[in-house]
């Protein structure tokens, strides 16, 4: 495969919007554990949901910075490497991405600094309410950014322009697109099942190491109990975004599915090895009817291959169809660990359940990866389009790029991603091993609300930093 | 509407260079200053406001995205390398601010980081208006050019000129907030950062003239214009005197004065054109519907709250520090 300009534009904003889409799941949720932890302190007057709370309002602070810090660069590849996608969708795209952008500072200006400063200076219910404007804008951030794609997977209230921008004609058919309502909620689901599980496996691994036992028990209990809820409810969610794609983008779900030819009924594949080259699958364990079943809600109904497609207009199969088998096996995964945890949860079992913890102390990355696996499905699955059905990706880029300019900026952008993440994840590790620390010593502890990097108390070099761990 | 939102952008973007601008200068000054405590206190007297600052910088992007998508898609991809250069600067400036104080070894890196990044960014906003000034290679609303046509004598002169001109505004900032020996060492700088702004604009001037003496036809037909360049050398005598008198109180309104008047300047020579002289704001509005749309919700109400908040960090900041780290 050559390394064209196009094909490495590609790679670049694949790779930077990876990145970045790491943390938002992750402090969409934990903004939302946040409200939920101070509004449990609220209601119980327990302190042990204060401590948790103290401690989880660190790890935010950091991720939350390096979500911010990673997005802006987003931003700016719309115009930098997809220029004509930028001037052709401008109108629409353009006051999509501004919304979010502009709720994202409104909300950081207003809150974000009550949540980090004003723990001692505001009422406890102004504290609460804070958190819940926090976690409210994070999810209106993620709703601006899902209308946007979702427009993209499914264009719709635009006349076109001869000179081919797409113009808004009715903007509440773009907002209250058909794929939103189904599509936003699994993002949202997503971002707070990861964080769910990245609170358990915290407390998992607290326990077995026999370090603030306490909190760690509550912190395993609660993020696992909210899974067994929150991760039927996502694949419920799942299930409708793949009606969805069945209806509205036969190609992607063909791709996904694996199948080739049109098939009546048509079966399921479970796993097989999808060639390209030949058209077919080289090896493949299928369950005859359920292919139809789940397409269509019957035993009979056609469903319709990839090669039924014309072949300039087919996603490639590979990555849909293994990204997609990823993130259900990591959902299943997820559901079944939740399940027993929560099982194990009444009573004192979860104590002795030595496996147990160690495989869900081990269970954080789930999350991440099935929500990074999920958009590998629907991205890849889309092409070869970028506004679906209307324009390609191969004419959404900058015309005039060179392999090497992009290579070179690719090049810049990693080293200093590499950088800077590196070092907030050793931050993040360093907050986590330090573990909670009990309230009365947080005070001492304040930090810039503008600029969470500079969480203090686990810095390295700064002496008197937090306890480290082993 | 297409006026409104023009005013909105032409505001933000002053905004930006207002206050990105005399941060950046501080980041330009930084290893011309003595000895680590004057550095520290340089770093303290902009670690309150200047991520608000580079805010402005996003409002502007998301503005020319919702408003002139036709622009935006212009001027990102012609200067394609040398924005990646200034996102990189801007991002490794930003954290330089947090992990200089963590590091024990790696702090001259982090050092170098905030300091190199302040000189990339000054310098490649300069060179961005001193390209688009000198006019870029556009047909059907597309650029034609390739990605080094945007590096001329003319548009390197300009990014040279836009880093003194920050320094310039840094050195007010800084001497405005301090007393000591900092405030001396900029002091001590000024007079040299003037002459050489002065004579940077006035070549720029005759230069511009040269390449593009349409630009002199503007002048005659909006004889107002001629305030500008009055105010601005207003401007230079008081900040002039100011360094005389060692006073330090009106240094940066002097100096942010300089800035205005240069952008007001720059605005009139070429309005309504917003690419000289290829495309007018009218031709690169997106549609009414999009305008309106963005106007009920973020012109309205999400504009004058960012800048309420902007007014407040800067109110609550005011006045000489006291610590080497006062947030």
């Amino acid at each position: 495969m050559d390394l064209t300009p196009l094909l490495l534009s590609r790679i670049q904003f694949a790779f930077t919007i990876s990145f970045h889409i790491i943390f938002p799941a992750f402090t969409i949720g934990l903004a939302a554990w946040l409200t939920f932890l101070e509004a449990c302190h609220l209601i119980t007057g327990e302190r042990i949901y204060r401590r948790l709370s103290d401690f989880w309002m660190k790890i935010f602070a950091v991720a939350f910075g390096l979500g911010v810090v990673s997005g802006i660069v987003m931003a700016f590849q719309f115009g930098t490497n997809w220029s004509e996608l930028s001037r052709r969708t401008g109108p629409i795209q353009g006051p999509l991405l501004g919304y979010e952008s502009f709720t994202a500072f409104a909300l950081e200006a207003a809150f974000f600094g009550v949540l980090m400063f004003g723990r001692d200076r505001v009422p406890r219910w102004a504290y609460l309410a804070a958190c819940l404007m926090v976690s409210l804008g994070t999810s209106l951030s993620a709703f601006w950014i899902m209308v946007n794609n979702s427009w993209m997977q499914y264009p719709t209230g635009f006349s076109l322009n001869p000179d081919g921008v797409f113009v808004p004609t009715d903007w509440s058919a773009i907002i209250f697109n058909e794929a939103v309502w189904t599509r936003f909620p699994h993002m949202i689901l997503a971002a707070y099942v990861t964080s769910a599980f990245c609170v358990a496996a915290t407390g998992a691994w607290y326990m077995l190491r026999g370090k603030a036992v306490q909190e760690g028990r509550t912190m395993a209990i609660m993020g696992l109990r909210l899974a067994a809820i929150l991760v039927p409810l996502q694949i419920g969610f799942g299930h409708l975004v793949g009606d969805f794609v069945h209806d509205r983008q036969p190609a992607k779900f063909a791709a996904i599915e694996g199948r080739w030819n049109d098939q009546q009924p048509a079966s399921e594949i479970l796993i097989a090895w999808p060639d390209p080259n030949s058209e077919r699958n080289v090896f493949e364990i299928a369950v005859p009817y359920l292919g139809s079943i789940i397409g269509s809600m019957s035993l009979t109904s056609m469903e319709r291959g990839i090669k039924s497609f014309a072949p300039l207009d087919r996603p490639p199969v590979a990555i849909p169809f293994f990204a997609f088998r990823v993130m259900v096996g990591c959902g299943l995964l997820m559901l079944a660990l939740a399940w027993v945890g929560t099982w194990l949860s009444f009573g004192e079992a979860i104590l002795k359940a030595r496996a147990f913890l160690i495989a869900t102390a081990l269970s954080f990355p789930l999350g991440f990866i099935a929500t990074l696996t999920g958009w590998f499905t629907a991205e890849v699955g889309r092409q070869p389009w970028v506004v679906y059905g209307q324009l390609r990706t191969a004419d959404a880029a900058t015309p005039f790029l060179t392999t090497p300019d992009v290579a070179l900026t690719f090049a810049l952008i990693a080293a200093v991603y590499a950088l800077i993440f590196g070092f907030g994840v050793l931050y993040i590790s360093r907050l986590l091993r330090a573990g909670p620390i009990p309230a009365a010593d947080i005070s001492l502890y304040a930090t810039n609300p503008k600029r969470p990097l500079s969480v203090p108390g686990a810095s390295p070099g700064v002496s008197g930093a937090a306890p480290s761990g082993d | 509407m297409i006026t409104f939102w023009a005013s909105v952008l032409g505001l933000a973007i002053l905004l930006y260079i207002l206050l990105d601008g005399f941060d950046l200068g501080v980041g330009m000054l930084f290893p011309f200053a003595g000895g680590e405590a004057e550095r520290r206190r340089m770093l303290a007297s902009i670690a309150p406001v200047w991520d608000g600052n580079e805010t402005w910088l996003v409002v502007s992007a998301a503005t020319l995205f919702g408003a002139f998508p036709a622009v935006f898609s212009i001027i990102l991809s012609a200067f394609y390398l040398p924005l990646f250069l200034m996102l990189a600067g801007l991002i490794l400036r930003g954290v330089a601010f947090e992990f200089r104080y963590k590091a024990t070894v790696s702090r001259p890196i982090w050092d170098f980081g905030f300091v190199a990044g302040s000189y990339v960014a000054a310098f490649v906003q300069g060179t961005a208006v001193g390209a688009i000034v000198q006019g870029l290679p556009i047909a059907h609303g597309q650029f034609t050019g390739g990605a080094l046509s945007w590096a001329s004598p003319f548009s390197l002169f300009c990014g040279l000129g836009l880093c003194i001109g920050y320094a310039l505004m840094g050195a007010c900032w800084v001497a405005g907030k301090s007393d000591g020996t900092l405030r001396d060492f900029c002091l001590r700088v000024l007079p040299g950062l003037m002459a050489a702004l002065l004579a940077f604009l006035l070549a720029v001037f005759l230069w511009s003239l040269e390449i593009r003496l349409g630009v002199l036809h503007r002048w005659i037909e909006r004889p107002v214009m001629l305030l500008c360049p009055l105010v601005g050398l207003i401007a230079f005598a008081g900040l002039a005197a100011c360094v005389r008198r060692r006073d330090a109180r009106f240094l940066f309104l002097c100096g942010a004065m300089i800035f205005i008047a240069a952008f007001a300047t720059l605005a009139g020579s070429f309005l309504p054109y917003i690419l000289p002289f290829s495309l007018t704001l009218w031709e690169a509005a997106a549609p009414l519907s999009s305008l309106r749309f963005l106007f009920w919700g973020a012109g309205v109400f999400v504009l004058p709250l960012t800048l309420a908040y902007t007014l407040i960090v800067y109110f609550i900041f005011r006045g000489k520090m006291v610590g080497d780290r006062e947030y």
